[in-house]
């Protein structure tokens, strides 16, 4: 058993780290598509990206509940840190989670069976932060919507293949809907539910 | 040849300074401490930690000094003080029927167990003002007594024994206690925050509130059952221990009151509640509170709801004086750039009028 | 006694997280009010405390940071702001647009364009544009849940029935990508048309009314207005006395009790920027600095 001094490490500087996480999140939120750098490192537990864990300091605790798929919840050490770092609450009902955490992409859940929030109150939705291969290479994907100029393309390789096929049914709920962060070690991208991708084929 | 405004920088600084003598006063006078604040304007020290959400006298005296005496001005720095705190949990919830009793009335029966105790009142003072206070005061010493041992159960208990009035609701111990300072407020909102908004509300307005229902609108018909002041231990389950720590004891004031009954075809006829609480001793507060608690429950009662004290979203957004002070005060912020943009539309629709208006203007439109 | 001690920017990390969710909604649902629990912060309500929660969690040492009110740098409510940043982040700060990575405004929107790397943090008091339609918040919930906006039409078309005009003048509606109406602060109407599909993330923080919203970059915001009564930008019809600039928005200035006027920009950054390049208007005859200058 690992012991919570044996954990990988939070933030060194817990202040300036989380500001400077949470802006590349929020310069990815406003500009869909375009490619963000999470400069400051925190350890990382287990299957958990660098990006990732620096994401989960900067932006969970006591009053987000999480939910982790089921290669994350296998890992003690991640739930461990997890809980250690940050104390949000593990749940098993991804509907009333404010942020999911998906490290094995073909087994991501129906997106329809996370919290979409509600006409009167669409910001208590689920963020789903997917690790993904890569955000530099891959498929090609053409991007519109608040944020863009015009059309954005962003170069991916991520599982579900199929997520932006997915994401559709951002058009039809919304105000409602799912926002996703993308993840591939240090790189993060933001998919909103206001942007509309049209793949370009690989 | 204008000049551009500047130097506001240099201007704040003076202000500032200049507000700092002014707060000293003649300097030949001695200067006020906080131990006189807090023993000599103890309500003034009790309303500012009730409406500033802390317990702390000497931080409250310290407010109530810098604010130079004024009271919501000391309750906003104390509110602001509290913000950077941290947060380690919510204490056990007190229990106000082993209150250390300094202060006990009962408007509902004549005699009740633990007796009635008149205590540190303005009641029955009359109102002549008394220049032996001026100066030199030395009051005589407090008649004292044996200590009594009787037990001083709440008179709504009394009550609730033979089912004359609703049950207070049970706690839910796994239920997490609502906090309006950490959450944002959304409506309709449960009693717990409505109370705690009630209990941080400014005094004057709660007070209004409170007259306007006994004065018809949304009437309830109160009997004050009881209103107690004195001290009460606080604890604290730790985590860590497992067990209640006591952190010690505060003073508090409670209003029970007795209201308006209910009943239906299933349910027995029986007085409802109205409930108020506050640090030190602050009974109009807590009384009209009380008034204003039960006159907010009307949804919950069936009741039609069409006075302003029923309403809630209407109480719950004006009563706190921070909010209500800080949007009211900041009309004299600059305001010369929308004005000015009203100003054009209002010279043009002058203009519009008095073109269409004109002699001329008649003229053509008969022919 | 229990001494105060602040962190970086003020605010405690619990608090930063908490509003650094609401924004992380609000920008994914352009003109929805996300609510947050709003602090006590060390200045009044009303005086912009909703702007200083949104710009202490997003500001970092790197930042620079400008701060205006009625378009000036040198407002005493600006000036405190910016003391407040200063010493509480430490962060550098200045009065030049191009210059600030986040700039935090009260009534105005500078008149030099704004670029992608800034952020534009505007102070609300009342975020609900049907507030003063319909009081209650439950109500105004609905409509915007429905996108029920025809109370606003209607009285937007009454102002027209009894003036011949829309007769709002400053926190003139719009409509954020089609879909919410939203208030964009007092600002005059002047400024409406900067916000639509601007480089910059524009982000709106209500302390009282504990509400945060935004509109990101390249949005769409439309003014809410008729075929026949087309929503129509209002400056007063003069060059600034200072830089002659014709396309700035004026503050009137009174200088006497004979109906003495002078119009000169409200936004000073921008008019110093053009006095110092060499732009003049009809009262600037000496160059702005020394005229300062002999002033303090």
């Amino acid at each position: 058993m690992t012991t919570i001094a044996e954990l990988p490490p939070g933030f060194v500087d817990k202040v300036l780290s989380a500001q400077s996480t949470f802006r590349s999140v929020m310069d990815a939120m406003a500009r869909p598509g375009s490619v963000q750098r999470i400069v400051p490192m925190a350890g990382a537990p287990d299957t958990m990206m660098r990006g990732t864990a620096a994401i989960a300091l900067t932006l969970f605790d006591h009053d987000t509940p999480l939910w982790l798929d089921a290669r994350m919840v296998e890992s003690s050490d991640l739930v461990k840190w997890l809980k250690f770092h940050t104390g949000a609450p593990v749940v098993q009902d991804c509907s009333i989670a404010s942020f999911a955490l998906i490290s094995d992409g073909t087994a991501l859940p129906p997106l329809d069976r996370f919290a979409l929030g509600t006409s009167e109150y669409p910001d208590r939705s689920t963020t789903v932060i997917i690790q993904v291969d890569s955000l530099a290479s891959g498929r090609g994907f053409e991007l519109r919507g608040p944020g863009i100029d015009g059309v954005a393309t962003l170069q991916a390789s991520i599982k579900p293949f199929d997520l932006f096929e997915r994401l559709r049914i951002n058009e039809a709920l919304f105000p409602r809907g799912i926002d996703v962060v993308l993840v591939a070690d240090d790189a993060v991208v933001a998919i909103p539910r206001t942007t509309r991708v049209v793949s370009k084929g690989s | 040849m204008y000049v551009a405004v500047k130097g506001g920088e240099r201007a704040i600084e003076n202000a500032h300074r200049l507000l700092a003598h002014k707060r000293r006063g003649d300097q030949s006078v001695p200067e006020v401490t906080l131990d006189q604040i807090s023993e000599q304007l103890g309500l003034a020290v009790d309303r500012v930690m009730s409406e500033g959400s802390l317990y702390d006298r000497e931080l409250a005296a310290l407010a109530i000094k810098q604010a130079r005496g004024d009271l919501i001005e000391a309750i906003f720095l104390v509110r602001a003080f509290r913000a950077t705190l941290p947060r380690f949990g919510a204490s056990e919830p007190v229990d106000t029927g082993a209150m250390r009793v300094q202060r006990r009335v009962s408007s509902t029966f004549k005699d009740i167990p633990g007796g009635q105790i008149l205590g540190p009142t303005f009641d029955y003072t009359h109102r002549l003002l008394d220049p032996s206070l001026a100066e030199g005061f030395v009051p005589d010493a407090p008649a004292t007594a044996e200590a009594s041992t009787a037990p001083t159960p709440r008179v709504t208990d009394i009550l609730g024994r033979d089912g004359l009035i609703e049950p207070s609701p049970r706690a839910d111990d796994g239920a997490p206690v609502g906090d309006l300072t950490r959450e944002p407020l959304n409506f309709p909102a449960d009693r717990d925050l409505r109370l705690q908004n009630l209990a941080r509300g400014d005094e004057g307005f709660l007070l209004a509130m409170g007259y306007s229902t006994q004065r018809g609108y949304g009437r309830n018909h109160p009997f004050a059952g009881e209103i107690r002041f004195g001290e009460v231990e606080v604890e604290f389950i730790a985590e860590d221990a497992g067990f209640a720590v006591p952190l010690g004891s505060i003073e508090l004031t409670e209003c029970q009151m007795v209201n308006q009954f209910k009943g239906s075809a299933t349910e027995a006829p029986c007085f409802t509640r109205g409930y108020g609480l506050a640090f030190g001793q602050s009974e109009r507060k807590t009384m009209s509170m009380a008034l204003v608690d039960r006159a907010l429950r009307a949804r919950e009662l069936g009741e039609e709801a069409l006075a302003p004290a029923q309403d809630e979203e209407f109480v719950m957004s004006h009563s706190d004086n921070v909010q209500a002070t800080g949007f009211v005060e900041h009309l004299k912020l600059p305001h010369y750039v929308d004005f000015q943009s009203e100003l054009g539309l209002l010279r043009k629709l002058r203009q519009e009028f008095a073109d269409a208006n004109a002699p001329d203007a008649m003229k053509e439109a008969a022919e | 006694m229990n001494a105060p001690a602040y962190n970086f920017a003020y605010l405690d990390e619990q608090t930063k997280r908490m509003i650094r969710r609401a924004i992380l909604k609000a920008i994914a649902i352009p003109g929805y009010q996300v609510p947050f629990a709003s602090r006590e912060m060390p200045m009044p309500y009303g005086w912009g405390t909703g702007g200083v929660q949104v710009t202490a969690a997003i500001l970092g040492p790197r930042d620079v940071l400008k701060v205006i009110d009625q378009g000036s740098d040198d407002t005493t409510n600006a000036i405190s702001i910016r003391k407040f940043f200063a010493k509480t982040a430490g962060v550098a700060t200045t009065t030049a647009t191009a210059e600030a990575t986040v700039i935090q405004t009260r009534h105005r929107i500078p008149e030099t364009a704004l670029r992608e790397n800034q952020v534009l943090v505007y102070q609300v008091p009342i975020p609900e544009p049907l507030r003063f339609l319909e009081p209650r918040e439950t109500e105004t919930r609905r409509m915007h849940a429905l996108a029920e906006y025809g109370l606003m039409h209607v009285k937007l078309y009454e102002d027209i029935a009894r003036f011949g005009h829309i007769a709002t003048a400053y926190a003139y509606p719009v409509k954020v990508n089609a879909r919410y109406v939203m208030d964009p602060s007092p600002t005059p109407k002047f400024d409406n048309p900067k916000m639509d599909n601007c480089p910059a993330l524009q982000l709106f923080g209500a302390g009282r009314e504990k509400r945060i919203y935004a509109i990101p970059p390249y949005t769409q915001v439309v003014s809410l207005d008729f075929e026949d009564h087309p929503f129509e930008p209002y400056r007063f019809n003069a060059p600034c006395a200072l830089c002659g600039a014709e396309d700035s928005y004026l503050d009137e200035i009174v200088t006497d009790d004979q109906g003495g006027r002078m119009f000169v920009c409200s936004d000073t950054d921008y008019c110093e920027g053009r006095q110092a390049a060499g732009h003049h208007g009809s009262l600037s005859a000496a160059p702005y600095r020394e005229k300062a200058g002999s002033h303090g």
